[in-house]
């Protein structure tokens, strides 16, 4: 058959590549960038997916058809993800449905169940 | 074979000496080969978005519940978290130089590097059970013993939910991997396999790096994005 044959070489840099991004991201989560954290984690994380199905996963090498496919399933996460969090971040839900509304990121949620906090005491003398 | 192939003539015929492992509907290896890839990828597709359903609620109560997610996710191990990041890394890797040993047609090497990449996996696995017993221990396993300290408990009980949810789904995706492993395992070391046709290998790979993938999401999300935020 055909197919590309990669070195051994490059999955070995490619191995290497993913465990230094791994040690950013670990390295990154214990400073505050505040609402950074998120964005900077997501973009090591991409990375990753994006040297792992690149080279282990052959789509490089992969016919124009095949690649085609890998990019629909990123294309349809992407509007599941994109378009409700863009309905849901634009209508002031920012905080818990129910809640203060609107009012951002870092509102204290409210003691969840008034009534679930009250049954809660007993259990915790039971254990 | 040649009385069948005088009686039908034709089309059979032209068959008569083709690759073993070539199914009939197809005209060629590469294009069989395409047409599995691609139906791999197709079903790769539906697995993204079944674990995109999970990712999208674990997004929106994240951003409702910034405080809990803070709190929650501070008490998973990020020690165990990162080595197991690693050690499933390593198991693309040894996935990885598999499918490579099918292309260059070593049949034992298929064997070995398949070996390894269920023994990262199985260590990966062990190293979970460690986790979720943790959990149980402390009573972080939502459900009538659930108990987690401030007023945050039942956001905090939303955040165990969907890390078990997402945790256990991975893990049962790795435990099929291994049922799938361990029939490519014994098709190799049948040597089965050859330069010309390994298409069950590296459709293997493709699930397994798959795995890892979501893995390469779900460590971030769950261990470390909100670790270092503190509300006041």
């Amino acid at each position: 058959m055909a197919g590309h044959i990669s070195p051994k070489s490059t999955y070995y840099a490619i191995f290497a590549a993913l465990m230094v991004g791994t040690a950013i991201t670990v390295a990154v989560a214990f400073v505050n960038l505040g609402s950074f954290n998120f964005p900077v984690a997501i973009g090591i994380a991409i990375t990753k997916a994006t040297l792992v199905i690149l080279f282990f996963m052959h789509a490089k090498y992969s016919s124009r058809l095949t690649k085609l496919f890998v990019g629909t399933a990123f294309f349809f996460l992407a509007i599941l993800l994109g378009l409700t969090m863009t309905d849901v971040l634009s209508r002031g839900l920012k905080t818990y449905p129910g809640g203060a509304g609107g009012s951002g990121y870092g509102v204290p949620a409210p003691p969840p169940r008034t009534t679930g906090a009250a049954s809660e005491a007993p259990r915790e003398g039971a254990h | 074979m040649t009385d069948a192939t005088a009686t039908h003539a034709g089309a059979h015929g032209a068959h008569a000496a083709h690759h073993p492992d070539l199914q009939h509907h197809f005209d060629t290896l590469d294009q069989q080969h395409e047409a599995a890839t691609l139906g791999m990828w197709l079903f790769l597709i539906t697995e993204v978005l079944f674990f995109g359903g999970l990712f999208l609620a674990y997004m929106l109560y994240r951003v409702w519940y910034p405080q809990a997610w803070a709190e929650a996710s501070r008490e998973l191990d990020i020690v165990l978290g990162a080595f197991n990041t690693a050690v499933l890394i390593g198991s693309s890797l040894t996935m990885a130089l598999a499918v490579r040993a099918a292309q260059t047609g070593s049949q034992r090497a298929i064997v070995v590097w398949l070996l390894m990449t269920m023994a990262l996996g199985l260590t990966f696995l062990v190293v979970k059970y460690f986790e979720y017993a943790e959990k149980f221990e402390h009573h972080h396993v939502p459900g009538p013993d659930f108990m987690f300290p401030g007023p945050n408990a039942g956001p905090a009980q939303i955040y165990f939910s969907l890390y078990f949810l997402m945790t256990g789904l991975h893990a049962t995706h790795m435990v099929i991997g291994f049922g799938i492993m361990a029939v490519i395992c014994w098709m190799a070391y049948k040597r089965r396999f050859s330069p010309e046709w390994y298409t069950p290998v590296e459709i293997t790979g493709l699930y397994w790096h798959f795995v890892d993938i979501v893995w390469i999401f779900l460590f971030p999300l769950l261990y470390l994005v909100d670790r270092a935020h503190h509300f006041a």
